[in-house]
């Protein structure tokens, strides 16, 4: 809505009020840098916060105009689809950007999620787990496809991918 | 009146309206509007790139949710409306507005101030001229007003098939404006659709529909939007109201989520009886102690003499003695005045009917908890599909923004982690059974014998009892031994049985249950024990009240005819006597509420010691000691204490159960335990966090709490029959309590339809209660009951059918998938034994090799060859890079197309 825009413009501003520009009006090719992005109170603490900036911004390094910005927002806002959410999801979640979530990026997702506390074979065997549960044509990765239809029968996708601001 | 209209609008509709408005304005107020939106949201809307083109109607639509979009068109329509007839107006004149402005009356003063405000325009543009925004605006406003021309033009040469294919349009584009947010496009692209979208609508939506049925679609989406947001604040509202929230979650974090179900058990405990506090100190407790006789003014309400002394004695008043006795905590202070108060409140119907109403209350609850909680079983039964990648996926909650809540969720997620792995090697595990099945055995055995043995014990120490309530030579062991025995037998009992079932060596969660039950039937024999002590008690109390009755009758004659000898006068009423002194009987409502009371009391006193004892001192022991001990304590042999859910819960089933049998007889004990569990939910939060230690084998609670539930309504069911007896048959006392001197306590309200109830009500009550009439209730019940149950059994077998099927065929297309694979494999070994067919031969022997080395498979596939399209489709989309899927064993170069795709993700080529 208006207001959310308003809101998410000002936030925006406040990671950078020497950078960010008033006015808009003219539209002026303002990035911030991930650094900046990444130390957002919303973001600090989310193991994910590089991937979601990167997936986002349209240069793929993190760096987002204000755009972006918005876009993350409304992806991440309670309002958007279930189908849009789980795109972004998949996006997130594949590290390697090569629109399969193999098993490295099970792994990264999994260490990052529990800090490295799992041992070798409990990840492993968590990764293996995974690909067979959720890999409906057997190729050993999970496809865009494979992870919406496991992630919209997840009770509480919706309630956890979303920040709110 | 017309400024605040507007302004509504432009709140609305967004920029859009406010830009109309602000034209036809004079100077000041334009300045006015200009103050108050601040020029940071100006320049927020400024900056896309589509409003330098767009102007008004991007410029607000840009990326809002559809429904305000919808309603900003909406808006937009009736300002396009307003154009229209004012450019038809500018010639025709006034008069003629009215047939097309049908009853847009808000819309004639617009158009009002429209005609007004371009004569102001005129003026105002060299004033204004330095505002190239305000310049702009204009030019659109131009450009619009073109557009809207147009399009009355049309609407008035438009035929109905005409207006129909528009309205398709409009609407088709309308969805597109309202799905826009569902593309996973980039802000520009989207933007670009959405304008062209927009424009669009614009220019025809203002064709279709009649002008009243408009304002009120725009009204109703509104309201709807108000509505949705009105409804989340109200969720986010009562979300936020949960008590407790954080700690359980904090909990929950460092103790899996057993530990924290716990926890959300006692949490609901807590909240109901709330409601049951709320009801038995609303309706019984306070209008007694309001409206009621006060303290002394009847003997029920005083301290018999021989008492008085000793009965502000801390250890008297300890056991519910003295003043307690006689006070709003028990039964026996309430008077039996059919109405009390200038409000005529009638307190023994409803002291009667909070009784009933608590057991009626909480069995709904209950059984509606149950339900709720199966409809979220059943929802999440199919999880053992994805829980790992549910898990993986799903777990992180990305609305954690403090340092310390990630931890948390770190630790909770790495916990929930291991839960699963542990589930998972448990099935897939299997060892020795026969020696297992003998632990089991064994173990059951062992148990049967503690069982018996406690049973006997209990047995033996109410017997005992029985005998020592004769004697007054009493030590203070003696008096409370049957408390001790059973507080010891609690205390040994459950940790006894935790180390046998041990051998059992169970999935901890089945483990947890089988404790569970286990202890249950343990507490169950004591309650019943307790229970059956309780009615020879009463029994003996019944004989003795009507000699006592007898004999206080009696006292009063004599009284009454000492004193009328005494004063030689026998036309002066006596004074009364002194509510002290009157002989009063036992009152055995009051003396079973007492032993309840007491009873939770010392279970309150006894579950706080073990805390503090078992795990509090020992957490601080093992802590501080273990410096300066020769092992090592935190490790060996005495470690921390874990926490003990089986215990912990049925410790509250059963303190829950002793308050539903007591409440009736002593309504302050509602009091008490509400007080007990907000006090034991912090004291048990603090004490799980600061001594215990996680579980060596975390597991998940099952998701549902019904096997909790299952016991609170046993539990429940158990502690209602005897208090209904006791409402049912028998008499209440004569001297005490709401319902002295009648026969049943039931009698009051027989008393209450006879008296305050119309006669007819009387009558029709006397023939619900017809047998002749229950009895077909009953039948036609029993029936309902049968039906549903067959129903829901139908339901699930079909249920049951489809989760097969769906299962069946997913491990088909796995299946088919293997074999492909499988086949490739079969070919590819045929392909290294012939090294040198390298370029041509791939294609051929496929076709035959594929049904022979596996005939099952192919039998298989025909019945899936619908499938086959399907599939063929999910692997197109799903394999954009062809090479990205080739296998490294094999490469590329040589073996062309045909292999690759008798790899085989289509179907098998037939």
């Amino acid at each position: 809505t208006r207001k959310e825009i308003l809101r998410l413009f000002y936030r925006y501003r406040d990671l950078a009020p020497q950078l960010v520009p008033l006015d808009y009006t003219n539209h002026p090719d303002v990035k911030l840098p991930y650094e900046l992005i990444g130390s957002m109170p919303e973001l600090k603490d989310n193991p994910f916060r590089q991937r979601i900036a990167e997936v986002f911004s349209e240069d793929g390094e993190g760096n987002m105009t204000l755009d972006d910005f918005l876009d993350m927002f409304s992806v991440l806002s309670e309002m958007a689809p279930r189908d849009l959410k789980a795109y972004y999801a998949f996006k997130i979640y594949d590290f390697n950007n090569d629109d399969f979530i193999c098993k490295s990026d099970l792994e990264k997702t999994l260490n990052k999620l529990t800090r490295n506390e799992l041992t070798e074979d409990e990840v492993r065997m968590v990764c293996e787990k995974v690909i067979d549960e959720a890999d409906l044509d057997n190729d050993g990765r999970l496809s865009l496809e494979d992870f919406q239809h496991m992630i919209v029968r997840a009770p509480d996708f919706l309630s956890t991918f979303h920040i709110r601001i | 009146q017309r400024r605040p209209n507007r302004r509504q609008a432009g709140g609305r509709g967004g920029a859009k309206g406010r830009g109309r408005g602000k034209k036809p304005a004079s100077d000041d107020e334009d300045e006015d509007e200009e103050d108050e939106a601040p020029r940071g949201r100006r320049g927020a809307n400024r900056k896309k790139p589509a409003k330098k083109r767009g102007g008004d109607d991007e410029d607000e639509s840009e990326d809002e949710p559809p429904k305000r979009k919808r309603g900003g068109a909406a808006n937009k329509k009736k300002g396009g409306k307003a154009q229209d007839s004012d450019d038809d107006d500018s010639d025709v004149g006034k008069g003629k507005k009215g047939k097309k402005g049908g009853g847009r009356k808000g819309k004639k003063e617009e158009e009002e101030e429209e005609t007004k405000g371009k004569k102001g325009d005129g003026k105002g543009k060299g004033k204004d001229k330095g505002k190239d925004k305000d310049d702009d605006k204009d030019k659109k406003k131009k450009k619009k007003k073109g557009d809207s021309s147009n399009s009355s033009e049309e609407e008035e040469s438009m035929s109905e098939g005409e207006m129909a294919r528009l309205m398709e349009e409009v609407e088709e584009k309308k969805k597109l404006i309202a799905n826009i947010r569902n593309k996973p496009w980039r802000m520009q692209r989207r933007l670009k659709h959405l304008k062209e979208a927009q424009e669009f609508v614009d220019k025809f939506e203002g064709a279709l529909g009649k002008g009243k049925g408009r304002k009120w679609y725009a009204y109703k989406v509104m309201m709807t939007k108000k509505w949705i947001k009105f409804q989340r604040d109200f969720e986010n509202f009562r979300t936020a109201c949960i008590p407790w929230e954080r700690k359980i979650k904090e909990v929950e974090s460092h103790f899996g989520s057993s530990v924290a179900s716990y926890f959300i058990f006692l949490r609901w405990m807590y909240g109901m009886n709330l409601v049951l506090f709320g009801f038995t100190f609303g309706l019984v407790v306070i209008p007694e102690v309001l409206m009621g006789l006060p303290y002394g003014s009847i003997p029920r309400k005083t301290v018999p003499r021989a008492e008085q002394d000793t009965a502000q004695d801390y250890s008297v008043l300890m056991d519910f003695n003295g003043y307690c006795k006689y006070s709003v905590l028990f039964y026996g202070y309430y008077n039996n005045q059919r109405t009390i108060g200038v409000l005529k409140f009638r307190l023994p119907l409803s002291y009667l009917m909070v009784g009933i109403g608590t057991f009626g209350y909480s069995l709904m609850l209950v059984i509606r908890t149950m339900a709720k909680n199966a409809d979220v079983g059943g929802g999440d039964g199919e999880d053992s599909d994805f829980t790992f990648a549910w898990k993986m996926f799903t777990s992180w909650d990305y609305l954690i923004g403090n340092a310390e809540t990630a931890d948390n969720k770190y630790a909770s997620i790495t916990t929930s982690f291991k839960e699963s792995i542990v589930d998972e090697q448990e099935n897939q595990k299997d060892e020795n059974i026969h020696l297992r099945r003998f632990l089991r055995v064994l173990a059951n055995f062992l148990i049967t014998c503690s069982l018996g043995g406690s049973g006997y014990l209990i047995y033996f120490v109410v017997k005992r009892s029985q005998e020592f309530a004769t004697r007054d030579d009493l030590s203070w062991y003696e008096k409370n031994e049957m408390e001790i025995v059973m507080s010891l037998l609690g205390l040994v009992c459950p940790p006894l049985f935790e180390t046998i079932a041990e051998l059992e060596d169970y999935h901890p969660r089945i483990a947890l249950k089988w404790q569970l039950g286990r202890i249950f039937a343990l507490f169950l024999g004591n309650l019943y024990t307790f229970l059956f002590a309780l009615f020879d008690e009463v029994n003996t109390k019944l004989e003795e009240e009507q000699a006592i009755k007898n004999a206080s009758i009696w006292a009063m004659k004599e009284y009454y005819a000492n004193y009328s000898r005494l004063m030689n006068d026998s036309e002066a009423t006596p004074p009364p006597m002194d509510p002290a002194d009157v002989i009063r009987g036992p009152c055995w409502e009051t003396a079973v509420g007492i032993e309840f009371v007491k009873l939770t009391v010392s279970d309150i006193q006894v579950s706080y010691l073990t805390i503090l004892i078992g795990d509090f001192a020992r957490a601080v022991i093992v802590r501080f000691l273990n410096y300066c001990w020769c092992w090592d304590l935190e490790a060996g042999f005495p470690s921390y204490g874990e926490f003990d859910i089986s215990g912990n819960v049925l410790g509250l089933v059963f303190n829950q159960g002793m308050i539903w049998m007591g409440a009736f007889y002593a309504p302050g004990l509602v009091g008490i335990n509400v007080l007990r569990l907000l006090s034991s939910m912090y004291y048990q939060c603090w004490a799980v966090m600061a001594t215990n230690v996680p579980h060596e084998r975390v597991f998940k609670a099952s998701k549902s709490n019904n096997f909790y539930m299952g016991l609170l309504l046993l539990v429940l069911f158990l502690s209602l029959l005897p208090v209904v007896y006791t409402i049912m048959t028998l008499p209440p006392s004569f001297d005490c309590g709401p319902f002295s001197g009648k026969d049943k306590m039931f009698d009051v309200v027989m008393e209450t339809i006879d008296l305050d109830l119309p006669a007819f009500m009387g009558t029709l009550f006397s023939y619900a209660a017809n047998p002749g009439l229950i009895i077909p209730a009953v039948l036609l019940m029993v029936l309902a009951i049968y039906y549903l149950n067959s129903v829901s059994e139908a339901y699930q077998n079909s249920n049951m059918e489809l989760k097969k099927k769906m299962k069946m065929a997913r491990d088909e297309e796995k299946n088919r998938r293997n074999n492909a694979d499988t086949t490739n494999q079969v070919m590819k070994d045929l392909e290294d034994l012939l090294p040198n067919r390298s370029l041509i031969p791939p294609d051929p022997p496929e076709p035959e090799k594929l049904p022979e080395p596996e005939p099952k498979p192919t039998k298989t596939k025909p019945g899936s060859a619908g499938k086959g399209v399907n599939l063929q489709k999910d692997v197109a989309l799903a394999s954009p890079n062809p090479n990205a899927r080739a296998p490294v064993s094999r490469p590329p170069g040589p073996r062309g197309p045909g292999p690759g795709r008798g790899r085989g993700r289509g179907p098998p080529p037939r």
